[in-house]
Protein backbone atom coordinates (compact mmCIF):
# COMPACT_ATOMS: atom_id res chain seq x y z
CA UNK A 1 0.00 0.00 0.00
CA UNK A 2 1.34 3.20 -0.97
CA UNK A 3 2.81 4.77 2.66
CA UNK A 4 1.74 8.72 1.13
CA UNK A 5 -1.94 8.40 1.61
CA UNK A 6 -2.66 10.70 3.49
CA UNK A 7 -0.95 13.68 1.79
CA UNK A 8 -2.45 16.38 0.11
CA UNK A 9 -1.53 15.94 -3.16
CA UNK A 10 -2.99 12.54 -2.38
CA UNK A 11 -6.27 13.65 -1.53
CA UNK A 12 -6.61 15.82 -4.50
CA UNK A 13 -6.16 13.14 -7.36
CA UNK A 14 -7.67 10.93 -5.82
CA UNK A 15 -10.96 13.14 -5.54
CA UNK A 16 -10.35 14.89 -8.97
CA UNK A 17 -10.14 10.95 -10.51
CA UNK A 18 -13.58 10.13 -9.02
CA UNK A 19 -15.00 13.31 -10.22
CA UNK A 20 -13.68 12.56 -13.62
CA UNK A 21 -15.07 9.16 -13.30
CA UNK A 22 -18.25 9.94 -11.81
CA UNK A 23 -19.02 12.76 -13.85
CA UNK A 24 -18.52 10.87 -17.48
CA UNK A 25 -21.09 8.08 -15.87
CA UNK A 26 -23.86 10.61 -14.95
CA UNK A 27 -23.33 12.78 -18.19
CA UNK A 28 -23.74 9.53 -20.32
CA UNK A 29 -26.38 8.18 -18.74
CA UNK A 30 -28.09 11.60 -18.70
CA UNK A 31 -27.05 11.97 -22.46
CA UNK A 32 -28.14 8.47 -23.63
CA UNK A 33 -31.49 8.39 -22.24
CA UNK A 34 -32.86 11.57 -22.79
CA UNK A 35 -34.61 11.07 -26.30
CA UNK A 36 -36.75 8.05 -24.27
CA UNK A 37 -37.56 10.44 -21.55
CA UNK A 38 -38.37 13.30 -23.59
CA UNK A 39 -40.90 10.61 -25.71
CA UNK A 40 -42.40 9.41 -22.29
CA UNK A 41 -42.73 12.50 -21.10
CA UNK A 42 -44.92 13.40 -24.11
CA UNK A 43 -46.70 10.45 -24.09
CA UNK A 44 -47.83 10.60 -20.69
CA UNK A 45 -49.26 14.44 -21.28
CA UNK A 46 -51.14 12.55 -24.38
CA UNK A 47 -52.36 10.33 -22.53
CA UNK A 48 -53.75 12.18 -19.82
CA UNK A 49 -55.34 14.48 -22.36
CA UNK A 50 -57.09 11.64 -24.00
CA UNK A 51 -57.93 10.29 -20.24
CA UNK A 52 -59.88 13.55 -19.35
CA UNK A 53 -61.70 13.78 -22.36
CA UNK A 54 -62.38 9.65 -21.85
CA UNK A 55 -61.18 9.10 -24.99
CA UNK A 56 -57.96 6.76 -23.76
CA UNK A 57 -58.54 3.03 -25.05
CA UNK A 58 -55.37 1.21 -23.61
CA UNK A 59 -55.32 -1.40 -26.27
CA UNK A 60 -53.78 1.49 -29.23
CA UNK A 61 -50.80 3.38 -28.61
CA UNK A 62 -51.27 6.54 -27.43
CA UNK A 63 -49.66 8.08 -31.07
CA UNK A 64 -52.30 6.31 -32.89
CA UNK A 65 -55.07 8.16 -30.74
CA UNK A 66 -53.57 11.19 -30.55
CA UNK A 67 -53.43 11.91 -34.82
CA UNK A 68 -57.58 13.18 -34.08
CA UNK A 69 -56.49 16.16 -32.05
CA UNK A 70 -55.29 19.50 -32.82
CA UNK A 71 -52.90 21.54 -30.41
CA UNK A 72 -53.79 25.09 -31.05
CA UNK A 73 -52.74 28.23 -28.73
CA UNK A 74 -55.37 30.67 -27.60
CA UNK A 75 -55.15 34.30 -26.30
CA UNK A 76 -57.25 33.24 -23.24
CA UNK A 77 -58.71 36.85 -22.77
CA UNK A 78 -59.42 37.42 -26.70
CA UNK A 79 -60.58 33.99 -26.93
CA UNK A 80 -58.88 33.57 -30.31
CA UNK A 81 -56.74 31.37 -31.96
CA UNK A 82 -52.77 32.53 -31.59
CA UNK A 83 -50.51 31.57 -34.91
CA UNK A 84 -47.40 32.89 -34.06
CA UNK A 85 -46.72 30.86 -31.40
CA UNK A 86 -45.74 27.01 -31.58
CA UNK A 87 -47.82 25.15 -29.67
CA UNK A 88 -44.68 22.10 -29.78
CA UNK A 89 -42.74 24.78 -27.32
CA UNK A 90 -45.31 26.50 -25.45
CA UNK A 91 -45.24 25.95 -21.81
CA UNK A 92 -47.61 27.23 -19.69
CA UNK A 93 -46.61 27.08 -16.24
CA UNK A 94 -43.37 28.94 -17.84
CA UNK A 95 -45.72 31.52 -18.73
CA UNK A 96 -47.70 31.76 -16.09
CA UNK A 97 -44.04 33.03 -14.05
CA UNK A 98 -43.05 35.35 -16.94
CA UNK A 99 -44.50 38.95 -15.93
CA UNK A 100 -44.58 39.41 -19.92
CA UNK A 101 -46.40 36.60 -20.61
CA UNK A 102 -48.64 36.67 -17.54
CA UNK A 103 -51.00 38.96 -15.69
CA UNK A 104 -51.37 39.09 -11.53
CA UNK A 105 -54.85 38.28 -10.62
CA UNK A 106 -56.65 40.75 -8.30
CA UNK A 107 -57.72 38.75 -5.02
CA UNK A 108 -61.21 38.74 -5.69
CA UNK A 109 -61.10 37.46 -9.43
CA UNK A 110 -58.51 34.08 -7.84
CA UNK A 111 -60.79 32.30 -7.06
CA UNK A 112 -58.46 29.27 -8.45
CA UNK A 113 -55.48 30.47 -6.13
CA UNK A 114 -53.55 30.35 -8.75
CA UNK A 115 -52.03 33.88 -8.17
CA UNK A 116 -50.87 34.51 -11.73
CA UNK A 117 -52.45 33.56 -14.88
CA UNK A 118 -50.76 33.20 -18.44
CA UNK A 119 -51.91 35.15 -21.10
CA UNK A 120 -52.23 31.99 -23.70
CA UNK A 121 -52.70 28.70 -23.42
CA UNK A 122 -52.87 25.49 -25.22
CA UNK A 123 -56.12 23.98 -26.12
CA UNK A 124 -56.84 20.29 -28.24
CA UNK A 125 -59.06 19.89 -30.43
CA UNK A 126 -60.61 16.58 -31.44
CA UNK A 127 -62.08 15.56 -34.25
CA UNK A 128 -64.55 12.97 -35.15
CA UNK A 129 -63.87 10.77 -38.23
CA UNK A 130 -65.41 13.15 -40.99
CA UNK A 131 -63.33 15.69 -38.93
CA UNK A 132 -65.77 18.20 -37.60
CA UNK A 133 -65.32 19.28 -33.97
CA UNK A 134 -66.28 16.69 -31.75
CA UNK A 135 -64.41 17.90 -28.06
CA UNK A 136 -62.61 20.92 -27.09
CA UNK A 137 -60.26 19.52 -24.40
CA UNK A 138 -58.94 22.98 -21.45
CA UNK A 139 -56.19 22.34 -19.07
CA UNK A 140 -56.94 23.85 -15.91
CA UNK A 141 -55.73 24.47 -12.65
CA UNK A 142 -56.01 25.93 -9.29
CA UNK A 143 -55.49 24.84 -5.08
CA UNK A 144 -57.39 22.54 -2.92
CA UNK A 145 -56.35 21.66 0.15
CA UNK A 146 -52.62 20.37 0.11
CA UNK A 147 -51.42 21.24 -3.49
CA UNK A 148 -52.59 22.49 -6.37
CA UNK A 149 -54.40 19.93 -8.92
CA UNK A 150 -53.48 19.89 -12.63
CA UNK A 151 -55.88 18.46 -15.11
CA UNK A 152 -58.19 18.72 -17.75
CA UNK A 153 -61.69 19.32 -18.64
CA UNK A 154 -63.47 18.36 -21.92
CA UNK A 155 -66.50 19.98 -23.31
CA UNK A 156 -68.49 18.53 -26.19
CA UNK A 157 -68.70 20.66 -29.31
CA UNK A 158 -71.33 22.72 -27.85
CA UNK A 159 -68.76 24.33 -25.76
CA UNK A 160 -71.49 23.94 -22.68
CA UNK A 161 -71.73 20.03 -21.70
CA UNK A 162 -68.94 18.51 -19.66
CA UNK A 163 -67.47 15.04 -21.86
CA UNK A 164 -65.11 14.43 -18.88
CA UNK A 165 -62.59 16.28 -15.96
CA UNK A 166 -59.27 14.35 -14.57
CA UNK A 167 -56.33 15.77 -12.53
CA UNK A 168 -53.14 14.20 -13.70
CA UNK A 169 -50.49 16.04 -10.81
CA UNK A 170 -52.11 16.80 -7.39
CA UNK A 171 -51.09 15.94 -3.55
CA UNK A 172 -55.01 15.94 -1.72
CA UNK A 173 -54.52 13.55 0.93
CA UNK A 174 -55.00 10.21 -0.16
CA UNK A 175 -58.60 8.07 0.30
CA UNK A 176 -59.87 11.76 0.74
CA UNK A 177 -59.11 14.23 -1.31
CA UNK A 178 -57.06 12.25 -3.57
CA UNK A 179 -60.38 10.61 -4.54
CA UNK A 180 -60.58 12.97 -7.34
CA UNK A 181 -58.73 10.36 -9.03
CA UNK A 182 -61.74 7.89 -8.23
CA UNK A 183 -63.11 6.73 -12.03
CA UNK A 184 -66.74 6.82 -10.48
CA UNK A 185 -66.75 10.10 -9.19
CA UNK A 186 -64.92 11.38 -12.62
CA UNK A 187 -67.79 9.61 -14.49
CA UNK A 188 -70.42 12.05 -12.33
CA UNK A 189 -68.96 15.47 -14.74
CA UNK A 190 -70.05 13.76 -17.83
CA UNK A 191 -73.08 15.47 -19.19
CA UNK A 192 -72.99 18.11 -16.73
CA UNK A 193 -73.55 21.73 -17.94
CA UNK A 194 -71.20 24.38 -17.77
CA UNK A 195 -73.49 27.49 -18.12
CA UNK A 196 -76.91 28.65 -17.50
CA UNK A 197 -78.06 31.57 -18.99
CA UNK A 198 -74.03 32.45 -20.20
CA UNK A 199 -73.28 32.15 -16.80
CA UNK A 200 -70.59 29.46 -15.13
CA UNK A 201 -73.13 27.45 -12.96
CA UNK A 202 -71.29 24.38 -12.74
CA UNK A 203 -70.20 23.40 -9.26
CA UNK A 204 -69.16 21.00 -6.66
CA UNK A 205 -71.89 20.09 -4.14
CA UNK A 206 -71.59 19.74 -0.37
CA UNK A 207 -72.50 15.91 -0.46
CA UNK A 208 -74.69 14.15 -2.92
CA UNK A 209 -76.48 15.98 -5.49
CA UNK A 210 -80.83 15.16 -5.71
CA UNK A 211 -81.35 14.40 -8.81
CA UNK A 212 -84.84 15.48 -8.89
CA UNK A 213 -83.63 19.52 -7.93
CA UNK A 214 -83.85 22.05 -11.04
CA UNK A 215 -80.31 22.33 -10.12
CA UNK A 216 -78.86 18.91 -11.09
CA UNK A 217 -77.63 19.62 -14.14
CA UNK A 218 -74.33 22.25 -12.84
CA UNK A 219 -73.91 20.21 -9.87
CA UNK A 220 -71.62 17.26 -9.19
CA UNK A 221 -71.62 15.30 -6.31
CA UNK A 222 -68.82 16.22 -3.78
CA UNK A 223 -66.28 14.03 -2.32
CA UNK A 224 -66.72 13.30 1.40
CA UNK A 225 -64.03 13.31 4.13
CA UNK A 226 -63.10 16.00 1.20
CA UNK A 227 -64.72 19.22 1.71
CA UNK A 228 -61.63 21.74 1.32
CA UNK A 229 -60.39 19.78 -2.06
CA UNK A 230 -64.09 19.53 -3.29
CA UNK A 231 -64.43 23.59 -3.07
CA UNK A 232 -60.86 23.94 -4.32
CA UNK A 233 -61.80 21.94 -7.58
CA UNK A 234 -64.85 23.39 -7.60
CA UNK A 235 -63.42 27.16 -7.69
CA UNK A 236 -60.87 26.58 -10.27
CA UNK A 237 -63.71 24.53 -12.72
CA UNK A 238 -65.37 27.86 -12.39
CA UNK A 239 -62.07 30.11 -12.94
CA UNK A 240 -60.94 28.32 -15.81
CA UNK A 241 -64.60 28.22 -17.17
CA UNK A 242 -65.53 31.47 -16.11
CA UNK A 243 -64.86 35.38 -17.87
CA UNK A 244 -61.08 34.70 -16.64
CA UNK A 245 -60.77 31.53 -18.19
CA UNK A 246 -61.75 30.07 -21.36
CA UNK A 247 -65.35 31.43 -21.74
CA UNK A 248 -64.33 34.14 -24.64
CA UNK A 249 -63.08 31.52 -26.01
CA UNK A 250 -65.64 28.91 -26.05
CA UNK A 251 -68.16 31.36 -27.21
CA UNK A 252 -66.31 32.53 -30.00
CA UNK A 253 -65.93 28.36 -30.81
CA UNK A 254 -69.82 27.85 -30.44
CA UNK A 255 -70.65 30.97 -33.06
CA UNK A 256 -67.56 29.59 -34.89
CA UNK A 257 -64.87 32.28 -35.11
CA UNK A 258 -61.94 31.67 -32.44
CA UNK B 1 -16.49 -15.83 4.16
CA UNK B 2 -19.68 -18.15 3.74
CA UNK B 3 -21.56 -16.42 0.95
CA UNK B 4 -25.08 -17.77 2.23
CA UNK B 5 -23.99 -16.16 5.88
CA UNK B 6 -23.11 -12.29 4.07
CA UNK B 7 -26.41 -12.85 2.18
CA UNK B 8 -28.95 -14.00 4.06
CA UNK B 9 -28.06 -13.30 7.64
CA UNK B 10 -29.36 -9.29 6.77
CA UNK B 11 -32.79 -10.58 5.69
CA UNK B 12 -33.98 -11.61 9.23
CA UNK B 13 -31.00 -11.49 11.96
CA UNK B 14 -29.48 -8.57 11.02
CA UNK B 15 -31.95 -6.89 8.93
CA UNK B 16 -31.01 -3.06 8.53
CA UNK B 17 -34.73 -1.69 9.03
CA UNK B 18 -35.63 -3.64 11.80
CA UNK B 19 -32.62 -4.55 13.40
CA UNK B 20 -30.29 -1.67 12.72
CA UNK B 21 -33.34 1.13 12.04
CA UNK B 22 -31.86 2.24 9.26
CA UNK B 23 -33.46 3.58 6.54
CA UNK B 24 -37.04 4.44 8.08
CA UNK B 25 -38.24 7.53 6.17
CA UNK B 26 -38.06 6.44 2.55
CA UNK B 27 -40.13 2.69 3.96
CA UNK B 28 -42.95 5.35 5.37
CA UNK B 29 -43.21 6.72 1.81
CA UNK B 30 -43.36 4.55 -0.79
CA UNK B 31 -45.01 2.04 0.75
CA UNK B 32 -48.90 2.79 0.53
CA UNK B 33 -48.52 0.30 -3.22
CA UNK B 34 -46.96 -2.52 -3.63
CA UNK B 35 -45.75 -1.98 -6.76
CA UNK B 36 -44.10 1.42 -6.48
CA UNK B 37 -42.44 -0.17 -3.33
CA UNK B 38 -41.20 -3.24 -5.60
CA UNK B 39 -39.26 -0.43 -7.57
CA UNK B 40 -37.97 1.29 -4.85
CA UNK B 41 -36.68 -1.84 -3.50
CA UNK B 42 -34.79 -3.01 -6.44
CA UNK B 43 -33.97 0.39 -7.02
CA UNK B 44 -32.08 0.61 -3.56
CA UNK B 45 -30.77 -3.45 -3.33
CA UNK B 46 -29.09 -2.63 -6.66
CA UNK B 47 -27.75 1.11 -5.57
CA UNK B 48 -26.18 -0.53 -2.05
CA UNK B 49 -24.74 -4.18 -3.80
CA UNK B 50 -23.05 -1.85 -6.23
CA UNK B 51 -21.65 1.19 -4.23
CA UNK B 52 -20.38 -1.68 -2.06
CA UNK B 53 -18.79 -3.55 -5.02
CA UNK B 54 -17.15 0.32 -6.52
CA UNK B 55 -16.02 1.63 -2.71
CA UNK B 56 -14.97 -1.70 -1.70
CA UNK B 57 -12.69 -1.93 -4.77
CA UNK B 58 -10.72 1.30 -4.50
CA UNK B 59 -10.99 1.16 -0.49
CA UNK B 60 -7.11 1.02 -0.44
CA UNK B 61 -6.43 4.14 -2.32
CA UNK B 62 -9.49 6.45 -0.47
CA UNK B 63 -7.65 8.80 1.86
CA UNK B 64 -9.67 8.37 5.39
CA UNK B 65 -9.85 12.53 5.43
CA UNK B 66 -12.18 12.44 2.52
CA UNK B 67 -14.33 9.37 2.78
CA UNK B 68 -17.65 9.68 3.37
CA UNK B 69 -17.63 12.44 0.42
CA UNK B 70 -16.07 9.71 -1.80
CA UNK B 71 -18.99 7.52 -0.83
CA UNK B 72 -21.05 9.65 -1.18
CA UNK B 73 -19.68 10.45 -4.96
CA UNK B 74 -20.08 7.03 -5.81
CA UNK B 75 -23.78 7.01 -4.47
CA UNK B 76 -25.05 9.82 -5.88
CA UNK B 77 -23.67 9.16 -9.48
CA UNK B 78 -25.14 5.36 -9.05
CA UNK B 79 -28.69 6.89 -7.55
CA UNK B 80 -28.41 9.64 -10.74
CA UNK B 81 -28.36 6.61 -13.13
CA UNK B 82 -31.04 4.75 -11.39
CA UNK B 83 -33.14 7.86 -11.73
CA UNK B 84 -32.70 7.91 -15.19
CA UNK B 85 -32.86 4.35 -16.42
CA UNK B 86 -36.20 4.47 -14.33
CA UNK B 87 -37.72 8.07 -16.53
CA UNK B 88 -36.75 6.16 -19.42
CA UNK B 89 -37.91 2.55 -18.89
CA UNK B 90 -40.84 2.96 -16.25
CA UNK B 91 -41.85 6.54 -16.60
CA UNK B 92 -45.33 6.12 -14.47
CA UNK B 93 -43.52 4.22 -11.74
CA UNK B 94 -41.21 7.04 -11.52
CA UNK B 95 -43.79 9.67 -11.36
CA UNK B 96 -44.92 7.68 -8.15
CA UNK B 97 -41.59 7.58 -6.32
CA UNK B 98 -41.01 11.30 -7.47
CA UNK B 99 -37.99 12.66 -5.10
CA UNK B 100 -37.31 9.13 -3.47
CA UNK B 101 -35.07 7.46 -5.52
CA UNK B 102 -33.26 10.82 -4.99
CA UNK B 103 -33.38 10.37 -1.96
CA UNK B 104 -31.67 6.87 -2.04
CA UNK B 105 -28.93 8.99 -1.91
CA UNK B 106 -29.20 9.94 1.76
CA UNK B 107 -30.91 6.58 2.75
CA UNK B 108 -28.58 5.68 6.00
CA UNK B 109 -28.18 1.91 5.05
CA UNK B 110 -26.48 2.62 1.68
CA UNK B 111 -24.10 5.01 3.44
CA UNK B 112 -23.91 2.60 6.63
CA UNK B 113 -23.22 -0.61 4.54
CA UNK B 114 -20.54 1.78 2.94
CA UNK B 115 -18.85 2.68 5.48
CA UNK B 116 -19.24 -0.26 8.14
CA UNK B 117 -18.56 -3.39 5.98
CA UNK B 118 -17.50 -1.99 2.03
CA UNK B 119 -14.59 0.03 3.28
CA UNK B 120 -13.10 -3.28 5.51
CA UNK B 121 -13.86 -6.07 2.95
CA UNK B 122 -12.63 -7.27 -0.86
CA UNK B 123 -15.18 -6.24 -3.52
CA UNK B 124 -17.28 -9.81 -3.67
CA UNK B 125 -17.59 -9.86 0.15
CA UNK B 126 -19.30 -6.45 0.00
CA UNK B 127 -21.35 -7.05 -2.46
CA UNK B 128 -23.66 -9.78 -1.15
CA UNK B 129 -23.48 -7.57 1.59
CA UNK B 130 -24.86 -4.70 -0.12
CA UNK B 131 -26.97 -7.29 -1.78
CA UNK B 132 -28.20 -9.12 1.40
CA UNK B 133 -28.93 -5.74 2.88
CA UNK B 134 -31.10 -4.58 -0.09
CA UNK B 135 -33.45 -7.75 0.16
CA UNK B 136 -33.52 -7.11 4.18
CA UNK B 137 -35.05 -3.63 2.96
CA UNK B 138 -37.01 -5.46 0.63
CA UNK B 139 -38.48 -7.76 3.11
CA UNK B 140 -39.84 -5.31 5.44
CA UNK B 141 -40.54 -2.93 2.59
CA UNK B 142 -42.76 -5.61 0.82
CA UNK B 143 -44.70 -6.54 4.44
CA UNK B 144 -45.31 -3.66 5.01
CA UNK B 145 -46.63 -2.27 1.64
CA UNK B 146 -48.65 -5.88 1.47
CA UNK B 147 -50.75 -4.94 4.65
CA UNK B 148 -51.04 -1.40 3.71
CA UNK B 149 -52.24 -1.65 0.36
CA UNK B 150 -54.71 -4.63 1.08
CA UNK B 151 -56.31 -2.83 4.01
CA UNK B 152 -55.58 0.68 2.15
CA UNK B 153 -56.82 0.34 -0.78
CA UNK B 154 -58.46 -3.28 -0.87
CA UNK B 155 -55.58 -3.83 -3.44
CA UNK B 156 -52.61 -5.77 -4.31
CA UNK B 157 -50.08 -4.77 -7.07
CA UNK B 158 -52.95 -2.37 -8.26
CA UNK B 159 -55.45 -5.33 -8.31
CA UNK B 160 -58.99 -5.60 -6.32
CA UNK B 161 -59.16 -8.54 -4.11
CA UNK B 162 -61.65 -6.40 -1.40
CA UNK B 163 -64.07 -4.99 -3.19
CA UNK B 164 -64.36 -1.39 -1.99
CA UNK B 165 -67.57 0.67 -0.62
CA UNK B 166 -66.81 2.98 -3.29
CA UNK B 167 -66.63 0.82 -5.65
CA UNK B 168 -69.58 -0.83 -5.28
CA UNK B 169 -68.90 -3.48 -2.89
CA UNK B 170 -68.59 -4.25 0.90
CA UNK B 171 -65.32 -3.58 2.27
CA UNK B 172 -64.37 -0.26 4.39
CA UNK B 173 -61.11 0.47 3.76
CA UNK B 174 -58.52 1.78 6.69
CA UNK B 175 -57.50 5.25 5.51
CA UNK B 176 -55.02 5.73 8.37
CA UNK B 177 -52.99 2.84 6.02
CA UNK B 178 -52.70 4.87 3.16
CA UNK B 179 -51.31 7.61 4.67
CA UNK B 180 -47.24 7.46 6.37
CA UNK B 181 -47.68 7.59 9.83
CA UNK B 182 -49.15 3.92 9.83
CA UNK B 183 -46.05 2.43 8.61
CA UNK B 184 -44.04 3.16 11.59
CA UNK B 185 -47.42 1.15 13.34
CA UNK B 186 -46.48 -1.38 11.13
CA UNK B 187 -43.03 -1.58 11.62
CA UNK B 188 -43.34 -1.54 15.43
CA UNK B 189 -45.54 -4.51 14.89
CA UNK B 190 -42.91 -5.89 12.82
CA UNK B 191 -39.86 -5.14 15.21
CA UNK B 192 -41.67 -6.92 17.74
CA UNK B 193 -42.26 -10.16 16.00
CA UNK B 194 -38.88 -10.29 15.15
CA UNK B 195 -37.65 -9.86 18.23
CA UNK B 196 -39.95 -12.22 20.16
CA UNK B 197 -38.35 -14.80 17.39
CA UNK B 198 -34.75 -13.48 17.85
CA UNK B 199 -34.41 -12.64 21.38
CA UNK B 200 -30.89 -11.72 21.11
CA UNK B 201 -32.19 -9.38 18.98
CA UNK B 202 -33.92 -7.50 21.99
CA UNK B 203 -31.62 -4.96 23.05
CA UNK B 204 -30.87 -4.52 27.05
CA UNK B 205 -32.90 -1.48 28.30
CA UNK B 206 -31.24 1.17 29.22
CA UNK B 207 -32.72 2.44 32.07
CA UNK B 208 -34.34 0.67 34.83
CA UNK B 209 -36.79 2.51 36.95
CA UNK B 210 -35.87 1.88 40.65
CA UNK B 211 -38.40 -0.01 43.35
CA UNK B 212 -40.26 2.34 45.64
CA UNK B 213 -38.91 2.90 49.08
CA UNK B 214 -40.68 1.35 51.16
CA UNK B 215 -43.45 3.54 53.21
CA UNK B 216 -41.94 2.12 56.66
CA UNK B 217 -38.24 3.00 55.75
CA UNK B 218 -39.06 6.72 54.21
CA UNK B 219 -40.96 7.91 57.05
Amino acid sequence: MPSNKESLSRVLTVAFALCIVCSVVVSAAAVVLKPAQEINKTRDLKRNILMAAGLYDASLTVEEQFERVTTRVVDIDAGTYVNDIDPEGFDSRAAAKDPARSRALEAEEDIAKIIRRSDHALVYLVNDESGSLDKVILPIHGYGLWSTLYGFVALEADGNTIAGLGFYEHGETPGLGGEVDNPRWKSLWEGKQAYRDGDVAISVAKGAVNPQSAAADWQVDGLSGATLTSRGVSNLVQFWLGADGFQPFLSNLRRGDA
Amino acid sequence: MDIRETLFRPVFRDNPIALQILGICSALAVTSSMQVSLVMAIALTLVTAFSSFFISSIRHYIPSSIRIIVQMTIIASLVIVVDQILKAVAYEISKQLSVFVGLIITNCIVMGRAEAYAMKNPPIPSFLDGLGNGLGYSFVLMTVAFVRELFGSGKLFGVEVLPLVTEGGWYMPNGLLLLPPSAFFLIGLLIWAIRSWQKDQVEEPEFRITQHTPVEESA
